[in-house]
């Protein structure tokens, strides 16, 4: 303990102003305060005792809360892979080969997105902020497997860059950060993003268990075969051609990106975000509920030869990117709508826009991403919509 | 005529009859569990050598001194009185003779320090309050006795000006800040000087005066005010919430909120005559050994009211008031007459917690379920945590979404309020209620706050400058 606070009392004119490694400041800064709370005291005019909680406790529990999402989809992926090539394998080495598929993409997420972070905190000469710990968890997650990673690296850094950095750092963005990257990867490598090949490794994870597809092999998501039906109501299948139940999805083990898939995991991690009082009730209730009530109104009066409006409506629910990014995107507090009354309905208008998007517009198979990214703009008008009825309210009793 | 006086009769008669007008029921808010509370004991009276007048305790008050260095005082003698409206003045709570004046950078005043003399404590000639009944006359005496200065008008949260009467007066019985003295139990025995200065309130305003549920008998029963029940959680004591949920403060209005001490002094001297510029404090929090009330006049030096009552095995901070709305002092410094209590809390700026955002934090406490405290506050109810000066983390730009809201007990929305105060954009401010709040409203927010935003302070500001431009 004591050894600790000596190491860095020694170290710290090293890295002050003046001294050799000044331009690392923010590095050691940043280091200091995530081994030992920074003991500053309650200054002038203000409270004398805090709350225990900060923005670093509060990230760090987002991450918690997606680790078991993180580490199904590790599995899911290495399951997919060795179903893919027709090999058996157990638990274990499933598990491994989704280790050494996704970490990866984990490790070129944070080390690009955090070195811009570092290098924008050193040159604006302010502290490491802690935004981009929950950001560079959930890139990983919302991506197919087989994202290229210098792609990844590409489309994080120009999320962090301009849908962060530009509008002042951690706090102050409009634009979920991580569905900012995906956008990038979506728009500007479309074959990379979509279609049939990507969702499901076939080739080797460092030169280990690679294969071939085996005869049959298809490897179109639930969400990708509804947006390719021609009929009505359509049988999902899974990569083998076996049928796909809703428990399959609900459960996970199916093709996607590689965190979303599982519900369940999802529900954990709502759970714990829920109960920890991270995340808005009001927010994933309502886009769960917006979701739900639009699908059902297009499984009763919609188009009956448009497949995806026929796919019963608790399937819309557990297929896709839907519950993940009802759980850990829509109720992003920076760009959420920040008024009690503005969440319920930002909340439902993403649920509402995800599945509109869905049925109605072929070209985007999955909606969500471009709901959130839409209601991330609406949500400011929200807000300014609940404000304005706050103050007509108070108009009003000034005149009584 | 004889129906009109009849009416008039009875109408006073049920002003006077003693009616709780509503119970209001406070859900959100927070009670901060911290030990130190000070015990139903009175230790007697503190006398320091020396007494301290500081202007800044008195928010909004332009300072011009009234006497020189070497000057002999009596108890009610003029020391301060303000630039823009002479009839407001601080008082001398002593007899003695003015020891110092301080001046601080470009000459602003300080504080003036008075020497106690030998204790035959003389009187002023005054202004009596009895006679009375005119409301400008009254407030002007209330002021030239100091009374003035130790009350606050909304909006801006400043000294009264007692050339502009309110539209009301608001009065709260009890004070649910952590640490804070009870009035229950500091004023049990002065119900007629409670009864008394609520009448000389009255002939001001109409009072409007809300007591806790649990508030004794004696004490809620007070008549010729509207009495108010409130129920609930730390901030249902503080007066900005009551007057919100009785009657708010629209644009235009001004209204004026009195202490319960304050009151009393009014009352005891309405009917003894006498000038009793004193308080009963509660010496309290968790570094003091003996959490205990004391008396102490107004600006009696710190360091004699603690004196032999801290612990002293690490570097402690004293707060002149309340954790969360007091001053931070030193033992040289004086006791605030706005304050009830002093409270001593450990500094903690020797303490490194390796990896404390990772840790449990049992005995850490926080008001989200981040941390396992919650865990031991479900088993047992009446525990305290410890709690240090410690920001526990550092600033940042506004994240979490609905925190302030939980804590916040007002028909307002508190985040876009101090989003305006920030940007000083006066419309939006005053649109959203700026004029209603005081800086002590926003403590339990920047209590909660995950940012560490410095509410209190961005709210004090934001009042001053609006005052500024408007005024």
């Amino acid at each position: 303990m004591n050894f600790i606070t000596n190491m860095f009392d020694r170290l710290e004119p090293t890295f002050s102003e003046g001294g050799r490694l000044s331009a690392l400041h923010s590095l050691y800064d940043g280091f200091k305060s995530f081994m030992l709370i920074p003991n500053d005291t309650a200054k002038a005019g203000g409270v004398h005792i805090h709350d225990v909680n900060d923005s670093k406790r509060t990230m760090i529990m987002v991450v918690v809360a997606l680790v078991p999402c993180m580490l199904f989809g590790m599995w899911n992926a290495g399951y997919q892979h060795f179903n893919a090539i027709g090999v058996e394998a157990g638990f274990w080495m499933q598990f491994a080969f989704g280790l050494l598929a996704v970490l990866p993409i984990l490790i070129v997420s944070y080390v690009v997105g955090l070195a811009i972070e570092f290098t924008v905190a050193q040159w604006k000469k302010e502290e490491i902020q802690e935004g981009f710990l929950v950001t560079g968890f959930i890139i990983p997650l919302i991506v197919p497997i087989d994202t290229p990673l210098w792609m990844i690296a590409v489309a994080t850094a120009f999320a962090v860059v301009f849908a962060k950095e530009v509008f002042g750092g951690t706090g102050y963005n409009i634009f979920n950060v991580a569905l900012v990257t995906r956008a990038f990867l979506f728009f500007s490598y479309p074959s990379k993003m979509s279609g049939d090949k990507v969702w499901v490794r076939t080739r080797d994870a460092f030169w280990w268990q690679g294969g071939e597809a085996v005869d049959g092999f298809t490897g179109a998501t639930p969400l990708g075969q509804v947006a390719t039906a021609t009929g009505g109501e359509v049988q999902l299948h899974d990569t083998l051609g076996n049928d796909l139940s809703f428990m399959d999805a609900f459960i996970g083990w199916i093709p996607g990106s590689v965190g979303e898939t599982s519900t369940i995991c999802i529900l954990i991690g709502a759970a714990l975000l829920l109960f920890a009082g991270v995340a808005s009730w009001k927010t994933m209730l309502s886009v769960f509920v917006g979701g739900a009530l639009t699908a059902m109104a297009f499984n009763a009066w919609g188009p009956q030869d448009n497949a995806a409006a026929m796919l019963p409506w608790y399937m819309h629910l557990v297929l896709g990117g839907f519950a993940f990014g009802a759980v850990f995107m829509a109720t992003d507090p920076v760009t959420s709508a920040r008024t009690e009354t503005g969440k319920w309905i930002y909340g439902l208008l993403i649920g509402v826009l995800a599945i509109v998007i869905r049925v109605l517009n072929p070209g985007y198979a999955e909606g969500m991403m471009l709901a959130i990214l839409l209601m991330n703009i609406f949500g400011c008008l929200i807000d300014w919509c609940v404000i304005e009825s706050n103050i007509k309210r108070r108009m009003k009793r000034s005149k009584l | 005529m004889q129906a009109e006086s009849a009416v008039s009769i009875v109408e006073k008669e049920i002003s006077n009859i003693y009616l709780i007008m509503n119970t209001i029921k406070i859900r959100r808010g927070l009670d901060i569990k911290i030990g130190g509370k000070a015990k139903e004991s009175i230790y007697g009276t503190v006398l320091s050598k020396t007494i301290g007048i500081v202007p800044d305790d008195y928010v909004g008050f332009t300072p011009k001194i009234a006497v020189k260095e070497g000057d002999e005082v009596k108890v009610g003698s003029t020391i301060l009185y303000d630039k823009n409206h002479p009839s407001v003045k601080v008082l001398s709570p002593v007899a003695g003779r003015v020891k110092s004046v301080e001046r601080g950078e470009r000459r602003k005043l300080e504080k003036v320090v008075i020497e106690r003399g030998d204790g035959h404590e003389q009187y002023e000639e005054l202004p009596r309050l009895e006679a009375m009944s005119d409301p400008e006359e009254t407030a002007k005496a209330l002021a030239e006795l100091g009374f003035a200065t130790l009350m606050r008008q909304r909006p801006y949260d400043i000294v009264v000006n007692p050339e502009v009467l309110p539209r009301a007066i608001f009065v709260s019985a009890f004070d649910s800040a952590p640490l804070a003295a009870d009035y229950d139990f500091v004023l049990k025995d002065r119900i007629n000087d409670i009864q008394a200065g609520l009448k000389v309130l009255a002939k001001i305003a109409k009072v409007y005066y809300s007591v806790r549920k649990d508030t004794f008998e004696g004490l809620k029963r007070m008549s010729g005010v509207t009495v108010s029940e409130f129920d609930g959680p730390h901030p249902a004591g503080n007066v900005g919430v009551q007057i919100n949920h009785i009657a708010p403060v629209n644009k235009g209005e001004t209204v004026w909120t009195v202490g319960m001490m304050t009151v009393a002094m009014i009352g005891h001297y309405a009917v003894a005559g006498e000038l009793e510029m004193k308080n009963t404090i509660a010496v309290a929090g968790p570094m003091v050994k003996e959490p205990r009330y004391v008396e102490a006049y107004f600006g009696t030096e710190i360091g004699t009211i603690l004196k032999d009552n801290v612990i002293e095995d690490e570097h402690v901070r004293i707060i002149n008031g309340n954790v969360l709305t007091g001053r931070q002092a030193s033992v040289e410094d004086y006791l605030s007459p706005m304050a009830n209590c002093v409270n001593v809390i450990a500094e903690g700026d020797h303490e490194d917690e390796l990896f404390g955002w990772m840790r449990p934090r049992f005995r850490k406490y926080s008001a989200s379920r981040l941390y396992c405290s919650w865990i031991l506050e479900k088993i047992c109810p009446k525990m305290t945590f410890k709690f240090d000066a410690r920001m526990l983390g550092s600033e940042r730009a506004f994240i979490m979404s609905g925190e302030y809201d939980k804590v916040f007990p007002m028909d307002i929305l508190p985040e876009p309020l101090v989003k305006a105060m920030i940007a000083k954009n006066i419309d939006r401010m005053e649109q959203l209620g700026a004029y209603e709040v005081a800086p002590e409203d926003f403590a339990l927010c920047e209590f909660v706050c995950t940012s560490k935003i410095q509410t209190q302070k961005i709210v004090r500001e934001a009042l001053d400058y609006l005052r500024k431009e408007v005024e």
